[in-house]
């Protein structure tokens, strides 16, 4: 049995610990996004152009390689770096250049973002460059979009679909 | 600096622990053997929240929906119980990690082992709210799986996947689950090798104090059942979330601070955690060794080392002994606890060189009986008192005076009982006085105990029956009790002074015969 001398001072330091469990367990609240803004988010993966184009190898450099390795074309690995530009109401919100991964920069890139935007109707226009020119897009989409508080709005790109995708929660 | 602060500060603290629960209850004595309560609570819960739970998408919040309200009595305990019980899992383990490193008892391969549970701990806790998936949940997804996208070795972005509704799928509740199972089995394999340096482990706290615990849970059950948040909504974002701070303080900073850089500093903060037992300035002491000379294979040094670091294997003198004791190195901790179960160990051996069966090379039991003399010759006065205490205790250096000596040890265990009787029998001191770590508290976990078990007669080698137990006496103070000590002392020396007549105090080393 429990001494009866220590009863109060241990229900005193058990109750303390049990405060400090259910506070703590879900308390104090955190914000980590302002709820009168929505969110954008951009979010695809995407193989962009070989840096060089294909070429067919000749009779001599067949010759020198393993016959299992004998193919019609050279096709050096390494891809362009992919461009992307966001403008929301002729601002610019986004405007970044992404390299290809993998050791030899020939993997696909992978683009994920998060845009806090304010509530209301805006103009997203969106637009990529996956090619080796030097200025201009590829793709490009524009769509007049109303975001609520806290909406999420996600951007996706499917170049077998025709670009852009505007997916918007309801 | 900062280990010395931190160690008064719990010591302290202890002290007003000490007053609530007394010393056999203390907590924060407690912490590894709560822990273990704490995690089979865990365990239990989860088991009966398994049976209802549902890996749907919408079905998963529902279920627990259910249990929360419909089956409040029980369902809705068990889950609170589930929560509370792992967030009081994460603040024994932190706590018992931080006073770990206070006392300076990390220096071994169960620090090393206990690191890795921190891993474990945290993720098996975030996969579990992760299953709930409600908006706590619908943050911690993308937040995690944003952070496992920061590792160069995903090709697709994780987080993708909680972009839109119909990218989820109930199978991946299911790989929930089993992450939420696997990772506490294996927990609990990494528990149980955190263990098993430990001789009579402590994984069980006493049963009052897992009695209150177990009601302090039940209680808080009932007043703030957990609850979830509103169910997840991939169209909205949730924005303001109820964290639960004990698993999820990292997430704040992960809003902050880009993920690579995240992993980089949880690895390193990691590797630099395990390895700090080798770090400097530690030095470690010389383990303990076998004079085969003198060891009869009695194995009571097996018994009595903490932290199994002794075993016995077949002779190997060929001495008609069946067995000898052999000392793994990098387990000793050098704290001479197994010196004070030798029987060989008798400072009253004259015949022969003083090497007992099992001894520490740099505190050498010969050395603590040359100390005790050269102490005993320095006293004066009536009382005389030689206080027998630990390197982790109080400083003694300054407790001695006239009437006072101090001869201290890695820790009061090393001290086998016949130096007690030696000192009365040969007159060396009026009294005999223990101290060391607090009651419950030893430093190497079983050196008070055995110690007093050894005095009371309960374990071997026992304090003769001829020594007069009353010249004996015993405080454990740790580092801050001091004015207590001191006021048990001079009760001690006052007891003394009506229990002596003039005839029967020495004033110095008398003849006895040897008991070689």
């Amino acid at each position: 049995m429990i001494d009866p001398k220590y009863w109060l001072g241990q229900i005193i330091a058990f109750s303390l610990f049990a405060a400090a469990l259910g506070y703590f367990s879900s308390s104090p609240s955190y914000t980590y996004h302002d709820p009168g803004l929505g969110l954008l988010m951009i979010s695809f993966s995407h193989s962009s152009e070989r840096k060089e184009e294909c070429r067919e190898f000749t009779q001599k450099e067949l010759n020198n390689l393993a016959p299992n390795m004998r193919r019609p074309l050279d096709c050096p690995r390494e891809r362009v770096a992919l461009h992307l530009e966001l403008i929301m109401d002729g601002d610019v919100l986004l405007e970044k250049a992404y390299q290809p991964t993998g050791l030899t920069s020939d993997g696909a890139v992978s683009v994920y973002e998060s845009i806090p935007v304010a509530a209301g109707e805006h103009e997203f226009r969106i637009s990529l460059r996956d090619s080796k020119r030097e200025s201009g897009f590829d793709f490009s989409k524009t769509r007049l979009l109303n975001l609520k508080p806290r909406q999420l709005l996600v951007i996706d790109f499917r170049e077998e679909l025709d670009g852009f995708i505007f997916k918007k929660g309801e | 600096m900062l280990k010395a602060i931190l160690r008064t500060g719990f010591e302290h603290v202890e002290d007003g622990f000490d007053l609530l629960f007394g010393p056999k209850w203390n907590p924060l004595y407690q912490l590894g053997a709560l822990g273990w309560f704490y995690y089979w609570i865990v365990v239990i819960s989860g088991i009966y929240l398994y049976i209802f739970f549902d890996t749907g998408v919408t079905q998963a919040y529902l279920s627990l929906e259910y249990l929360t309200h419909e089956q409040w009595y029980a369902g809705g305990v068990m889950r609170s119980l589930h929560r509370y019980a792992s967030d009081a899992l994460v603040v024994m383990m932190m706590v018992h990690l931080l006073r770990e490193f206070a006392m300076d008892r990390f220096r071994s391969s169960r620090w090393f082992t206990g690191i890795p549970m921190l891993w474990l701990v945290f993720t098996a806790g975030i996969s579990g709210y992760w299953m709930v998936w409600d908006q706590l949940a619908q943050y911690i997804a993308i937040a995690s799986s944003e952070l496992l996208d920061a590792l160069p070795f995903f090709g697709e972005s994780i987080a993708r996947n909680f972009l839109t509704d119909a990218k989820l799928s109930g199978r991946f509740f299911t790989l929930m689950v089993f992450i939420h199972i696997a990772l506490p089995l294996i927990l609990l394999f990494v528990m149980w090798i955190h263990i098993q340096r430990h001789s009579s482990p402590k994984v069980n706290p006493p049963r009052e104090l897992a009695l209150a615990t177990l009601a302090m849970l039940l209680i808080l059950s009932f007043i703030q059942p957990a609850v979830s948040q509103p169910p997840a909504d991939l169209s909205m974002v949730p924005a303001t979330v109820n964290l639960d701070w004990y698993y999820m303080p990292l997430y704040p900073v992960l809003d902050k601070v880009p993920g690579l850089t995240v992993w980089i500093a949880l690895v390193l903060g990691t590797v630099f955690l395990m390895l700090l037992p080798w770090m400097p300035p530690g030095k470690r002491a010389a383990a303990a060794v076998v004079n085969l000379d003198n060891c009869n294979g009695c194995s009571r040094c097996v018994a009595d080392c903490p932290f199994s670091a002794i075993r016995m294997e077949r002779r190997s003198d060929g001495k008609a002994y069946e067995q000898e004791a052999v000392v793994d190195a990098d387990h000793c901790t050098s704290c001479g606890i197994c010196v004070g179960s030798c029987p060989t160990a008798t400072p009253f051996r004259t015949r022969s060189e003083l090497a007992p069966g099992i001894e520490l090379p740099e505190a050498k039991i010969s050395a603590l009986r040359e100390k005790t003399n050269t102490v005993s010759a320095q006293l004066a006065g009536e009382n005389r008192v030689i206080i027998f205490g630990c390197d982790h205790s109080l400083n003694p250096t300054d407790l001695s005076n006239e009437e006072v000596g101090v001869v201290t040890m890695p820790c009061v265990g090393m001290l086998p009982p016949s130096f007690i009787d030696y000192v009365l029998s040969r007159k060396l001191a009026d009294g005999v006085f223990l101290t060391g770590c607090r009651e419950g508290d030893c430093s190497f976990r079983l050196g008070i105990r055995w110690t007093e078990e050894r005095l009371d007669g309960r374990r071997d080698p026992r304090l003769r029956a001829r020594v007069d137990t009353r010249r004996i006496a015993r405080y454990w103070s740790g580092l801050t009790r001091r004015r207590e000590f001191f006021k048990e002392l001079s009760k001690f020396q006052g007891k003394l002074e009506d229990l002596l007549p003039d005839s029967n105090r020495g004033g110095g080393m008398e003849k006895e015969s040897s008991d070689d």
